[in-house]
């Protein structure tokens, strides 16, 4: 019997648990100023850069893909390793994947006051920047599968299958409703229009909000929830049922999103 | 509402992956004990030493 000794990555973790932090104060500040200008109409300070129509998708963005995002990230970087026991695939993955998703909040937060935008909702990024973000989902995803592949514990938990839904629904996703043709640098063209628009749209953001702020984050309760409370779930045979379940009927309904709309029958 | 002959057969693929998925766990004997992997969780980690590289060591035993 010999001992093998490896070292998880908690550098990274640490990182991304900075990140969720400051990226939290900017979005509930962005959301706070606008919530008064609600009230308060001179808050928008007589610039067009700081009007609501501009930094409210500034907040959602930074909120959905800046903090929950990194939590997200930061979640899935400590539990994945212990529940793989094994060290993160590739560490040049894991930085690319760091640096990369805050380069493109940056670009967000600079892109979106400028009036730069697609005009969907939750995918307001132009299309140099929605490249940005396939490429940065697919160094996360590679990184999450490899990981999955060289673990050392035979078991997937609950939490892992999780986590692999939301890499492969939001990559599917994003690319789907990202598709748009380029009008020049910073202004492109949904290749669907009208009613077809809509509908995929609202397939986007009823998943998105599933497979973006939702499965990542049950995947997390999972592991982080009985840890904290030092003792296993209820029943590990209903998070089964629920992941496969969940997977199997959340993606159909999202044209829900459209009832009471100008969508015609 | 057209493009629904694109989503569906997306979706339905997207289904069928993590279907095959399944079918792989239940097979490959993923979900023969549904008791122990819960508390796993809760037991596992211990860290040997404590490193000033901001890494937590741990062992890991094997019979080989």
């Amino acid at each position: 019997m010999n001992t093998e000794t490896f070292k998880y990555d908690n550098r990274i973790v640490r990182a991304f648990a900075i990140a969720t932090v400051v990226w939290g104060i900017v979005g509930f500040l962005a959301g706070l100023l606008i919530a008064c200008q609600l009230f308060w109409p001179d808050l928008n300070f007589n610039l067009q850069y700081t009007t609501f129509g501009r930094l409210r998708p500034l907040h959602t963005n930074t909120v959905i893909f800046a903090f929950v995002g990194n939590g997200m990230f930061m979640g899935i970087y400590y539990s994945l390793q212990r529940l793989c026991k094994a060290r993160m695939f590739s560490d040049t993955l894991s930085w690319l994947n760091f640096y990369g998703w805050q380069l493109i909040i940056v670009s967000a937060a600079i892109t979106l006051p400028l009036g730069l935008t697609t005009s969907k909702e939750y995918a307001e990024l132009e299309w140099p920047i929605d490249i940005a973000i396939a490429v940065v989902w697919v160094i996360f995803t590679v990184n999450l599968l490899g990981t999955i592949v060289k673990r050392r514990e035979k078991h997937i938990y609950v939490a892992i299958w999780f986590y692999i839904a939301t890499a492969i629904t939001v990559a599917l996703l994003h690319l789907v409703n990202s598709l748009e043709m380029p009008a020049g640098a910073f202004k492109s063209y949904s290749i669907y229009a009208g009613v077809q628009d809509a509908l995929v749209q609202w397939w986007y953001g009823h998943n998105a909000v599933a497979f973006f702020l939702t499965t990542g984050y049950l995947g997390m309760m999972y592991y982080f929830l009985p840890k904290a409370a030092g003792r296993p779930i209820f029943s590990y045979r209903l998070s089964i049922i629920h992941f496969w379940a969940l997977i199997f009927l959340y993606i159909w309904a999202g044209p829900h999103h459209l009832l009471y709309t100008a969508l015609p029958d | 509402m057209s493009v629904i002959y694109l989503l569906i057969p997306l979706s339905l693929i997207f289904a069928g992956g993590f279907l095959w998925a399944f079918i792989w766990a239940v097979r490959s004997g993923q979900y023969d004990d549904t008791c122990t992997p819960s508390m796993r969780v809760v037991l596992d980690e211990a860290p040997v030493k404590k490193s000033k590289t901001n890494s937590t060591s741990t062992t890991e035993t094997t019979d080989k």
